[in-house]
């Protein structure tokens, strides 16, 4: 029986990892990642969980080491951060061409300089393009929802692709929440037994990331690309499956008194729920305001997002990354493109806020949503904005 | 003697195995030293084997895809992590063992790397796969610079040899730096089998690089390897070469079994390096100086290590 406790996310997160039988999880601590591993190190010690766990000498070890374990055929698992998640920058791009199904969790933390071990989404959006799935978690619940359907997915032979959940570090990973936790026979009808197409194994020998000369290097690379937007499918159908056996229902993009809203606050992550109390006190104030929280990252869910905006006016999109030097924070960049020349198209704005773990209160999605419509009226020199800056 | 090596029974000129789980027909240059090593480390594996490759000559030559030279599992990831990958696939052989999922059947995990992966780049990764303990063997092909990338020094490439990042000038003699001594500081893991070998020596190669695979745990084979394109060396002679290497004590052969130093072949009548020397162009422009440092440094490194075998 599925049972309601109350535990810290990461702690429910590692949890999960064992529900799901994970088999080989490479990891190496950071901050706020940390607390994730280490329990599950406890839990393979305490033999609740039939894992090896290899206490790598550094992330990129931790990854080199989750292509060598998924290629083998095992159920492969591993968790980082911020400056762990850039030294395994190099091997990020291996598994997705590759088809190695590695789930991971990252915990978002900000990028050095100045070091800083607080949340924002700096570490994943300079990781954007490594051609993995990547949903972003709001709350406890959902953390630990998500990481099962990462494995459903990931593993799932149609798709046969990397997954990374994001979860906000210290914001989500360090509360404590009342989550419900599955019991392992849900999850073992929600996920079945790892079977790859092909693995590393002397009865039948393959050679697995071998030199792509110029006449087969574009067509690899877009097999890889065809993949990932095909793999939209079964993440649907995961989350239809996960809402039968499990009965929460997710989609790609969720929506929050969007009905007749004429201006959307856009946000990922946990940063959604005080977005949310925002909302309900603008609406209380008479705004017509509602929120779009993007779940599904990678691949970008773009029919879904067009329906979710509806016929608002304008779009206040919160930005967790400074990209220095560019047009626009990611996600607004991301949503420009995507409704270029839609006729009928929001206006947009980038609104960077919450970097290294800067509050992001209820008055401040009030002051962006006055800003964003202030400037659908008067365009605004710069298409983001970076918000709450000290002045003193 | 360590338990496992008990059971040893080494290879000879009669029961040389015909399989050859490395094809022939890949891209590497006429007369390749590493190549033909690696084909001797392959025979001596035969196919019960996974072989994580780092990025490098061998890699390139062997797998443009469409076609591999590969008649077993292999996998390339990067360039200074197969200790890693292999590290990664040993774990999950053993929890799919354990769980029914694959044949208990012993396979051995090779990891392969040249000297640019194994002694520079890829130090930390090696470092961390043998000291975490897992069952597989390491075998460095060194050839003393980086090939792949045309012919730049490394941290294994031999003093006063040129190099593309090692010339020689009117300020330099070429590489400044004496030989970096990765054997040494594989043994310093304390792991049970370290061997030094040659593919002149193909018999004792094999036998060293099959005792690696037999030792349960970590264990590591560095292997000499010419490169007559980055030496300027004649193709045909790179068998002469890999043997007078060892000749003029230059690259001793040697095993470091559970901490103890064996000689495997002691060299009691050198032949002066220039023999050695004037056999490549790398080493062309040096001066009597220069020779006159590298036989006496040559001499007492050798010195030292038979001390150590004494010990
Ligand atoms: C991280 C990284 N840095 C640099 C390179 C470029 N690179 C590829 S192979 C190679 C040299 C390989 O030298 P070595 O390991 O000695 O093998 P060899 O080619 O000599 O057999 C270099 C520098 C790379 N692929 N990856
Ligand atoms: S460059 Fe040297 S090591 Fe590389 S394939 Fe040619 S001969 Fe062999
Ligand atoms: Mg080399």
């Amino acid at each position: 029986m599925s049972k309601r406790v109350g535990v810290e996310v990461s702690i429910a997160v590692a949890d999960a990892v064992a529900l799901a039988r994970a088999e080989v999880i490479p990891a190496y601590p950071i901050t706020p990642q940390t607390h994730i591993v280490e329990h599950l190190s406890e839990i393979v010690a305490n033999g609740h969980l039939d894992a090896e766990f290899i206490p790598v000498e550094s992330e990129h070890a931790a990854m080199s080491c989750a292509c060598g374990s998924s290629a083998a055929g095992a159920r492969t698992f591993t968790a980082t951060s911020s400056q762990g998640l850039s030294l395994m920058s190099e091997i990020l791009y291996h598994p997705g061409p590759m088809r190695l199904p590695i789930v991971m969790v990252v915990a978002n933390r900000a990028l050095a300089a100045p070091i800083s071990i607080w949340n924002d989404h700096q570490d994943i959006m300079v990781q954007r393009d490594i051609g993995w799935i990547q949903t972003f978690a709001e709350n406890g619940q959902e953390a630990v929802d998500l990481l099962l359907h990462a494995f459903r997915v990931a593993e799932d032979r149609r798709v046969a692709l990397p997954f990374i959940v994001n979860i906000d570090g210290f914001t989500l990973s360090h509360v404590i929440e009342p989550i419900i936790m599955p019991d392992q026979e849900e999850v073992d009808r929600y996920i079945p037994p790892f079977k790859p197409h092909y693995k590393l194994d002397p009865r039948k020998p393959v050679s697995m990331g071998p030199v792509g000369i110029p006449e087969v290097y574009t067509e690899e690379r877009m097999a890889h690309n065809e993949a990932l937007k095909a793999s939209k499918r079964v993440i649907l159908q995961g989350w239809k499956e996960f809402a039968e056996i499990f009965g929460r229902q997710y989609n790609p993009v969720e929506v929050y008194r969007t009905e007749d809203a004429e201006t959307l606050l856009v946000t990922m992550g946990s940063i959604s729920e005080t977005a949310m109390t925002a909302v309900d006190e603008m609406r209380n104030a008479g705004k017509k305001v509602g929120l779009v929280r993007i779940r599904l990252w990678r691949p970008f869910p773009g029919p879904e997002f067009r329906k979710a905006i509806g016929k608002a006016k304008t779009l206040a999109v919160i930005d967790r990354c400074l990209p220095p030097g560019a047009v626009c924070g990611p996600v607004g960049a991301e949503l420009r493109s995507l409704l270029y020349r839609v006729p009928g198209a929001p206006k947009i704005f980038s609104f960077v806020a919450g970097l290294g773990g800067r509050d992001v209160t209820v008055d401040r999605f009030k002051e962006i949503v006055d800003k964003a419509e202030l400037y659908a009226k008067k365009r605004p020199v710069e298409l983001y904005e970076v918000i709450g800056v000290r002045e003193k | 003697m360590i338990p496992e090596l008990e059971k040893f029974v080494g290879f000879s000129a009669k029961n040389l195995p015909k399989d050859e789980p490395l094809a022939s027909g890949h891209r590497a240059c006429q007369g390749c030293g590493e190549v033909l090593a690696l084909r001797m480390v392959m025979k001596a594996l035969g196919r019960d084997v996974i072989v994580c490759n780092a990025t490098g000559c061998m890699e390139i030559v062997t797998s443009p895809f469409p076609q591999t030279a590969w008649n077993v599992p292999w996998i390339h990831i990067a360039f200074e992590n197969a200790a890693s990958v292999a590290s990664g696939v040993e774990a999950a052989r053993k929890v799919l063992a354990r769980k029914g999922k694959i044949p208990k059947k012993h396979v051995d995990i090779l990891a392969v790397g040249g000297d640019g992966a194994t002694g520079d780049i890829g130090l930390q990764w090696i470092s961390g796969a043998m000291e975490r303990g897992h069952d597989f063997l390491y075998v460095c092909l060194d050839n003393e610079a980086y090939m792949n990338t045309g012919v730049q020094r490394s941290g294994c490439t031999p003093y006063g040899a040129m190099t593309t990042t090692s010339p020689p000038g009117s300020q330099s003699f070429g590489q400044v730096t004496w030989k970096k001594n990765v054997p040494a500081i594989m043994a310093a893991h304390g792991i049970k089998y370290v061997a030094t070998a040659s593919p002149a020596y193909y018999l004792d190669l094999m036998n060293k690089v099959k005792k690696a695979a037999m030792v349960k745990g970590p264990a590591y084979v560095h292997i000499y390897s010419p490169c007559p394109t980055g030496w300027g060396s004649a193709g045909e002679r790179s068998i002469e070469i890999a043997r007078l290497v060892v000749e003029t004590k230059v690259f001793p052969l040697y095993e470091v079994i559970d901490g103890k130093y064996i000689m495997s072949r002691k060299i009691t009548k050198p032949k002066p390096v220039t023999e050695y020397l004037k056999t490549q162009r790398r080493f062309r422009h040096l001066k009597e100086e220069q020779i006159n440092y590298i036989q006496a440094r040559v001499d007492a490194e050798y010195e030292k290590l038979l001390k150590l075998s004494e010990m």
